[in-house]
Parts: structure tokens; sequence; C-alpha cells
């Protein structure tokens, strides 16, 4: 086998994990259908090789792509800070990623509120990052309010994984396309 | 489309079309109360009211004399301020139009109103004509009315029967024939698929305005009906869009890279949109002039201010801040300034929306778990909540400012939201028959 064929077969088999365990990688999650939501912002990127420390889904599941927040919050718990020193030092090793910030909050909100909030995290992540040393212009944000929820049962074990904040990751420089 | 209203059946009582009111005028003296309902209290006991099949000019004209017939009780026994009484009561059969009523047959069974009627069709034209008649008084309540159109939207014909009927025994004008803007849902919940929608308010007569291949959210009717304003990820990212409705043109209204806009509703005279503008985090609002795409930042807060609306003279907007810490409802002048908070129950109180009558606020208030509708005076006095669940959200009002349809949903998987509606009593809470899920109401303009 090839290794682009190998990779192919990799990813077919993370798109089905991402279908199977939407707790892991929900659309709303870095290579989920539709990455940046709409017809056009569709991402391309495969994962790649989780064993190989440069690809997206190392990054994905041993650095960790997301962190979670309290209630009505878009304050970084400690948790969080330590998830996205991680995040940082991995994104300021490989730096042809660009990164879109997806910002989401939990059922459990009136919907324009919560596509406030979602963006209030996304930009919390993003000022994080900065401030780590993430070039401001590989960093995009987008919230999608509570129209993405990962977990979907009715009760706060679901409402705490989809109060969250995911780092996707797009390969190419700058930040991504759309407006 | 023409619908053509005539006062071909003059009864000797000139009253001004359908929006005029029933007055004593129509009365002996010596006769009881008029034929009317208060709206203001709510309404406990459905008034009766009488609605034989109309007559059909013809066999061509049977089965829409039928339907229609169905759609004006489903529409008058839709509010709950009406009870239709069973045709199998009737005491004899009413086979013309233009014979005498013999009110004795209709007091007998308890009708306070009687509904007459007869339908013609000729070709792809239909003529609907009505009467109404206070049964104790044993006279007519208003003129004789006529509508002509196509066959084709006979619901309409129909629609406009039950709003002269409701606005004759009310007082106020009705709401039957309007449209809601919805967004439908399919998809299991972490996979939604939503396409912006138009139906009838009944539900009736859906159509799909996008194809579901980006998110869709918050429609809201222009005041004459014509526009849909709304949010869509179609860029990638969400931003406010206007479509005609007729031609399903549609264009961006923002263009600021970087920037999120959403929660967009028309000013009463649709010359501005109000919206809200989020960068870096913070989110304000905003409004744009559509002629000239000037926008005006209106609030420069740290908090999150959003689902701002009109008041009904547009003097005035409401909005929900959490600037105190958590969401309530603040009401400022249309040109911004300064904000005065009305919401003080406990919990948060979100999505306000203006009555068109410019009495109430409906709002939607979140308390420990549960989701409430609910409505206030604009000075936050005598609130009162009309309904409850696990979650209930988006109120948006009838044209005459009566009843409130919003969104729920129910807990499980499997559940997708639907539209409700309740009266501003709190009665005759009922959910709107929709194709799929449906949610984010905007009900639109009596039409003309």
């Amino acid at each position: 086998m090839t290794r682009l064929n190998a990779a192919i077969l990799l990813i077919a088999t993370l798109g089905l994990a991402a279908c199977n365990n939407p707790n892991r990688y929900g659309a709303g999650g870095a290579g989920g259908a539709g990455g940046a939501g709409g017809l056009n912002g569709i991402s391309s990127s495969g994962l790649g090789d989780p064993h190989n420390p440069s690809s997206i889904a190392y990054f994905n599941q041993t650095v960790g792509d997301r962190v979670f927040f309290a209630e009505d919050k878009s304050t970084l718990s400690p948790e969080a800070q330590t998830i996205l020193v991680a995040q940082a030092n991995w994104l300021n090793k490989y730096k042809e990623y660009s990164i879109l910030e997806e910002g989401n909050a939990d059922e459990r909100g009136t919907e324009e509120y919560n596509l406030a909030l979602g963006a209030r995290r996304a930009q919390a992540v993003k000022q994080f990052l900065i401030d780590h040393g993430v070039s401001a212009n590989r960093i995009r944000t987008i919230s999608y309010g509570k129209e993405r929820p990962v977990a979907t049962c009715d009760n706060e074990s679901c409402w705490s994984q989809n109060r969250r904040a995911v780092t996707a990751l797009t390969q190419g420089g700058g930040a991504p396309a759309g407006s | 489309m023409t619908i053509v209203r005539s006062l071909a059946f003059a009864l000797g009582l000139a009253l001004a079309g359908p929006a005029a009111v029933f007055t004593p005028a129509f009365l002996s003296p010596a006769q009881a109360a008029p034929l009317r309902l208060q709206l203001t209290q709510g309404v406990i006991e459905p008034m009766p009211y009488a609605l034989p099949t109309f007559i059909a000019d013809g066999p061509a004209a049977q089965q829409v004399a039928s339907s229609i017939t169905q759609v004006v009780a489903s529409d008058l026994s839709g509010t709950g301020l009406f009870r239709q009484i069973p045709a199998s009561a009737f005491i004899a059969p009413v086979t013309s139009f233009d014979a005498p009523i013999r009110f004795a047959d209709w007091k007998t069974i308890n009708a306070q109103a009687l509904i007459t009627g007869a339908v013609s069709v000729q070709g792809d034209k239909v003529v609907v004509k009505f009467r109404l008649y206070d049964v104790f008084s044993g006279a007519p309540l208003g003129d004789g009315l006529q509508f002509a159109g196509p066959v084709a939207i006979w619901r309409r014909m129909a629609h406009k029967v039950a709003d002269a009927v409701y606005s004759r025994i009310t007082g106020e004008s009705g709401y039957f024939d309007s449209r809601v803007a919805y967004i439908s849902v399919s998809g299991p919940k972490g996979a939604r698929v939503r396409r912006l929608a138009v139906m009838d308010y009944d539900g009736a007569n859906p159509s799909y305005l996008t194809n579901g291949g980006s998110i869709v959210l918050a429609p809201h009717f222009s005041p004459d009906g014509k526009s849909i304003i709304y949010v869509s990820y179609e860029s990638g990212f969400p931003h406010v869009y206007l479509m005609d409705v007729a031609t399903r043109q549609q264009r961006r209204l923002d263009d600021q890279p970087g920037t999120m806009t959403f929660a967009p509703r028309f000013s009463p005279n649709g010359q501005t949109v109000i919206y809200s503008l989020e960068q870096a985090g913070n989110t304000d609002l905003f409004t744009m002039n559509l002629a000239t795409g000037q926008s005006t930042r209106l609030t420069n807060d740290p908090s999150i201010d959003t689902a701002p609306s009109y008041s009904s003279d547009g003097s005035k907007i409401v909005f929900e801040s959490d600037r105190s810490g958590q969401q309530q409802i603040y009401v400022m002048p249309a040109s911004g300034g300064t904000a005065t908070r009305i919401s003080f129950g406990p919990g948060k109180y979100a999505t306000p929306v203006w009555s068109p009558r410019g009495d109430l606020i409906a709002f939607t208030k979140q308390d420990q778990g549960r989701f409430y509708i609910g409505v206030m005076k604009p000075d936050g006095s005598d609130e009162r909540l009309l309904t409850a669940s696990f979650l209930d959200e988006g109120p948006t009002w009838a044209p005459n400012g009566r009843v409130i349809m919003f969104t729920r949903e129910a807990p499980g998987e499997a559940s997708l939201p639907q539209i409700y509606s309740v009266d501003i009593s709190g009665r005759n809470l009922k959910e709107v028959s929709t194709q799929g899920g449906a949610s984010d109401p905007s009900w639109g303009p009596l039409l003309p």
C-alpha cells in the first residue's frame, strides 16, 4: 500500500470515527463536514497520521483540540489553560497551519445570546493563543452558538461537552478563507 | 392576485367594511348586550357559532365550498374564542344563501353567531360570499362581503372570511390571512439541516427558500411582508442577509470581514435594519439604512447587547444585555443613548419583542432549568408568564397583538423543535402543524 493510500484509508477511518463518536470528532470539530460551515467553507485538509507529531490528527488527539467552559462563562479554567499552552507550543512549532477557533454554547440558552457567547469563548481562546506567541493573523474566530452540539443527551453530562471552543486547523498559511 | 371586496349585499346598515366594529345601532333598545367578545381578560367560555357548509353554486364549486368552510371553521375555532356547533345539531339545513334566516332554529341550538356563505367557480376563478348574523338580535352583523380570486388561493379567501368574522365580533383586526417565516429543521440533533421557509399562519402552503446547505437562523419579515432578513453561514461565517420573497434574490447586508452579524430585525417603516455585530468577542447593536447601506453604532458596551426590537411607533428599542452580569431586558431611544433596565424578576430575560399594539413586550425567561414565554408592559410592570417547558424561546406577535408564536423543543435525542402558539391570556396553547421540525417563527403582516 502506498503512503498516499494509507493516508486516505486513515482519513476515511477517522471520518467514520467522527460519525460513530460525535463526542470526540463532532461536526463542529476539526475536519468535520463543512469545517467553516456552509458550502464554501468545507475544509479539504487530511487529518494525517496520528503518530506523526506534525499532523492535525496528532494535534486533535494528543495535544487536544478543545477546551470547555462553565455555564454562561467564557473564562478559561486552569485545565483549559494547560491545554491551550500545549496548543500554542504546538502551533508555534508547526506554522503551516491556519486556525479557525470555533466557539460553541450548550442548548440551555437562547439562540442570539448563545451566538454571542460562542464568539466570546472563541475570542478568549484566540487571545490566549496570541498571548502565547501564536501570530494573530493565523487565527480567525467563528461562533456556532448552540447550533452544533456534539453531545445530544438532555443533561449536564452532554451540555458540558457542548460548551466548548475547538481549535480547527487547516493546512496553509494565514487565516482560514471566507468572510 | 386580486381579492375584490365588494359590498354586494348591502343590508341597509352602512358600515365601512370588515374593519368596522359592531355598534349598538344593530340592536333594538329591548335587546340584550351586543354580540361581542371582549378580548381584554381572555375568553374562558368560547362563543358557540353555526357555520353551515357554504352553498356551492354548481358541482364545480362543491369541493372548494366544502374546503373553504372547513378552513373558516378551523380559523375561528382555532382561536379558542369560538366553538363550532356540529351540523348534526342543526334544525334545518341551509339550502339557499339568499333565503330569509329562521333565527328561531339557530336560537334553539344556542348558536350566538351564524355564518352563511356561497361559493361559485368559473374556470380558475372562485367567488366567495358570506354573511354574519347575530342570532339573538335576529340581525346581520355588518354587510355581506364577497371575495374573488384564483381558485389556487382559496385558502386565503377562507382566511379573509374568518378575519372579517373575527373582526366584527371582537372589534379587533384578525390575523388569519398572514404568513410566517421560519426555519424548517430536519436531521438528528448533532447534524441539523436548516432551511429558510415561509408558510401560512396555520402551517399550510410551506415553501422553502434555501436548500439547507448552510446554517440559517432568525428570519424576520419586513413590515410589508415582501422581504425577509435572516442570518446565514453561506460565506462560511454568520452574516445578515436580505431576501426578496417573490424573486428569492438575496444580498448580504454587511461587508466587514472578521465580524459576525446576527439578530436582525426591521424598523416599523421597513427602511432600517437593527442587528448585533460581534467584533473581537464583543457584541453591540447597530442599525443600517437599507437605501444607503450606512451603518450606525447604537451601543458601545463590553457586554452582549442583542435581540433588538423596535417599538411599534419606531421611537424606542427594546433589547437584551448581560451588562448587569446576566441577560436582562433594556429599553432605549431608537437613536441609542441611555438604556433603562425593565426586567427585575428572578432568572434571565431574553429575546424581547414589542407588540404591534405597543402595549406589551413578549420575552423568553430562563429560570432554574425551565424556559418561559411571558409578557410585560413596556415599563417592566405586570409581568405574566404564558408558557413553561424544557425549552421555549423566541416569541413573535400576531399582526393584531393577541397571539404569540414561539419555538418549543422537548427533551429527547429524537425530538425536533416545533412552533407553538398561545393567546396572550395564556390560554389556547397549541402546536402549529408543520412538515417536520420548525423553529424561529416570525409572524408577518395581515395581507392586503
